[in-house]
């Protein structure tokens, strides 16, 4: 028969190797198995045509290739996808179960069993469930499902040997009752048990493959098996006693706004000590200042001059200011992945000990109403430390809709690292009432525009809906895996986008093009946002790196309200070639196009706002500060009140 | 009933979840039509926490306002 058993990854493996396929609900620990059974090395490959990375390494003749955590198999979203193909394609399924949990993750184990794959489940975490005063019957469970169930401890070690040594003794075990008769004949019509089951559970991806309708028949087979979970964990689980734990109540705190406001800010405190000024002050300035400026830098200068003449167009392309081989790489290595490790660092903290679904669940209210819901809150976070790495992470919004309202809102609003750096140290000479209008400004600016597209943009966004992980403390080690790999992940996405941000620019520069945008936008500079004509570069400079334009804001002699007038363009302004670049990577042109100028002319908008308000409330050379920030809420507030009336007379003109 | 209209600590009996993915999403977490669970946390304005055994589950006030359930 035709081969349509692709499991995506383009993996050389021979005949006569197993593929043995780790799988598992999100959290289960499946990490300390894959490490366990692969050794030291692992290869990680990218699924074609997603961010994910899927690590698979080898144990003896066996190739182990994990999976994304899910909590079933079918195309709701990526992760189920990918987790979908490489299972139905395993050889055997070493599915990892959360003790603790035995509910919930039985439905994907024994949806493992239903597609006919031969499984050993590895009950984890028995320590922990009998902390909680659960006890469960390991045998009978084994005999309910019909494959090997071994009780693991697996940070600890426990049972890891055993695991290994059960895995070529994987049973295909006892399917779903009542589904048998539906499956044989698909299983004639598609060749395989796997995608039968997934054809009959309505699987448009899988049916489309083999050219048939998918089946209507998910709520019924979803029905039968969690009735039959429901019943398997009923006879083998036995609670002790349940009482309500010290990280129960914390878990419970952290959601309520009352305490879980304040337990955010902490946490944020914590994050903007440990990145913004560690990495962004101690760890850049000896990576970007001493290493790449320092040393890397004339060395590849020296190099390159050996063959051509650094003057040169040729030369300038590749090591001049803007250089390919000079900016480029110090901008990347030297600044954004010191940032990026520490941003993904406090990320997989805050995934791995469950805090991260509650800050989602806290925040959801507010992410709501611009369209967005709880889940976007981790692109909003990452933001702050590339905006570039934030508008690839969109990709886990439920819908175009999100995606479209958070890229917009992340290139508006959310300074990056980078510039975030050097607008506080100029904000820190403004004094403190015009730092608060620069807050509230922007702000304003994050609520209106968000609130505006949400009113406006056809659709509607998706609800939240994710479970609340126990509270953990998380594992170290999985912690650094997690931060290396996504980071990797983002250096071999990222490098040839700011590539090809150093050539586009270095073109403009040699060709003149960078100063006549320059001159041409210095009209808009001098009579809109009563600047001085230079502060136009330091605007296209912050095309070319956002901490550029701030940076080229100090050598400009200009006044507190105008330097705050400045900052708030900048902040606005275009992000930087390289999230330009992944803006239109991530979009269609048009669309891109559209955001892209879109968030320059709110830029201008709001930056002359605040400056004509400067001036209409200003007594001599005293501004009104409080008047100015006051009436640019209402403003705001203005603008959304009108979006949405005209928004309503639109829909009533059209329905009469 | 809607299960926004719950208030904390009342235990419930799903009766229909009408969004396809919400539903198969539900079911995969244990929480199917017909089962019983108790509304743990309300987030003013926000989302709904509810609990069955130890699984507790995140949901948005849009899909709160859109599950039928009745009290037990």
């Amino acid at each position: 028969m035709a081969h349509c058993h692709d499991t995506g990854l383009k993996l050389a493996i021979p005949e006569n190797v197993k593929k043995i396929v780790l799988a598992g609900n999100p959290n289960t620990g499946k990490s300390v198995f894959f490490n366990y059974l692969t050794g030291l090395y692992v290869d990680v490959s990218n699924y074609p045509g997603t961010t994910l990375e899927i690590s698979h390494g080898k144990m003896d003749e066996d190739v182990i290739i994990d999976t994304p955590g899910v909590y079933g198999l079918s195309s709701f979203n990526d992760e189920e996808k990918i987790a979908r193909d490489i299972i139905i394609n395993a050889d055997i399924v070493l599915n990892v179960v959360d003790a603790v949990h035995l509910e919930r993750d039985l439905f994907l184990t024994q949806q493992i069993i239903d597609t006919g794959v031969p499984v050993v489940v590895a009950l984890n975490m028995v320590d922990e469930a009998k902390r909680q005063g659960i006890e469960i019957d390991y045998q009978a469970l084994s005999s309910l499902l019909g494959v090997p169930v071994i009780p693991t401890v697996a940070i600890k070690g426990q049972g890891l040997e055993k695991v290994k040594n059960t895995l070529h003794s994987a049973t295909k075990g006892r399917i779903t009752p009542g589904l048998k008769k539906s499956l044989t004949d698909l299983i004639n019509r598609v060749g395989s048990q796997g995608e039968a089951l997934l054809v009959l559970e309505g699987d448009e991806v899988v049916a489309s493959r083999h050219g048939i309708l998918p089946g209507k028949e998910r709520d019924k087979v979803y029905m039968e098996r969690r009735k039959r979970v429901n019943e398997i964990t009923a006879e083998v689980l036995k609670e002790v006693r349940q009482g309500a734990s010290f990280a129960t109540t914390l878990g419970r705190l952290m959601i309520k706004p009352v305490t879980g406001i304040p337990i955010l800010a902490l946490a944020l405190w914590l994050m903007y000590k440990a990145i913004g000024v560690f990495v962004a002050q101690d760890i850049v300035g000896i990576t970007e200042e001493t290493i790449m400026i320092g040393m890397y830098e004339p060395a590849i200068k020296g190099l390159i001059s050996k063959y051509v003449t650094l003057d040169s167009i040729l030369g300038q392309f590749l090591a001049g200011e803007f250089g390919i081989l000079t900016m480029a790489p110090t901008y990347l290595l030297g600044l954004l992945m010191p940032l990026v490790v520490g941003f993904y660092f406090f990320l997989a903290l805050f995934e791995d000990s469950g805090y991260l679904p509650r800050i989602a669940t806290l925040t959801d209210r507010v992410l709501s109403s611009l369209g967005l819901n709880g889940r976007a809150v981790i692109p909003m976070i990452l933001g702050f430390g590339c905006v570039t790495m934030a508008t690839i992470v969109t990709r886990i919004l439920g819908s175009d809709r999100e995606r479209r309202i958070a890229i917009f809102l992340l290139g508006l609003t959310i300074p990056c690292s980078a510039q975030l750096g050097v607008i506080v140290g100029l904000l820190a000479g403004v004094g403190i009432k015009l730092t608060i209008m620069y807050i509230v400004v922007i702000f304003s600016m994050l609520v209106a525009a968000g609130t505006i597209l949400n009113a406006i943009l056809p659709g509607k966004s998706t609800d939240l809906l994710i479970d609340l992980p126990p509270l953990r403390i998380p594992r170290l080690a999985n912690v650094l895996k997690k931060t290396g790999v996504k980071s990797y992940g983002f250096l071999k996405e990222a490098a040839p986008l700011f590539a090809l941000g150093a050539i586009i620019i270095t073109g403009l520069q040699v060709t003149g093009t960078l100063e006549v945008i320059q001159n041409l936008l210095a009209p808009i500079t001098v009579g809109w946002l009563g600047l001085p004509k230079e502060a136009a570069t330091a605007f296209v400079m912050g095309i070319v790196r956002r901490d550029f334009g701030a940076a080229g804001l100090t050598s400009l002699s200009l006044t507190s309200m105008q330097t705050v007038v400045a900052l708030i363009t900048i902040t606005l302004f275009v992000p930087c070639i390289a999230s330009i670049m992944v803006l239109f990577k991530e979009r269609s042109k048009k669309e891109a196009a559209i955001i892209w100028s879109a968030s320059l002319v709110v830029a201008f908008i709001a930056g002359g706002t605040v400056a004509r308000l400067a001036n209409i409330f200003s007594t001599g050379n005293e501004v009104n500060i409080f008047a100015v920030t006051i009436a640019f809420v209402l403003l705001s507030i203005g603008a959304i009140a009108v979006t949405k009336i005209s928004r309503k007379k639109l829909f009533s003109t059209f329905r009469v | 009933m809607k299960l926004e209209n719950l208030r904390r600590g009342q235990s419930f009996r799903i009766i229909s979840i009408p969004d396809d993915i919400v539903r198969a999403q539900a079911i995969r977490f244990g929480l199917a039509e017909g089962e019983i669970a108790v509304c743990e946390e309300i987030i003013p304005a926000g989302p709904i926490v509810i609990k069955k055994n130890r699984q507790e589950i995140v949901l948005g006030r849009g899909l709160a306002k859109s599950i039928q359930v009745e009290l037990i």
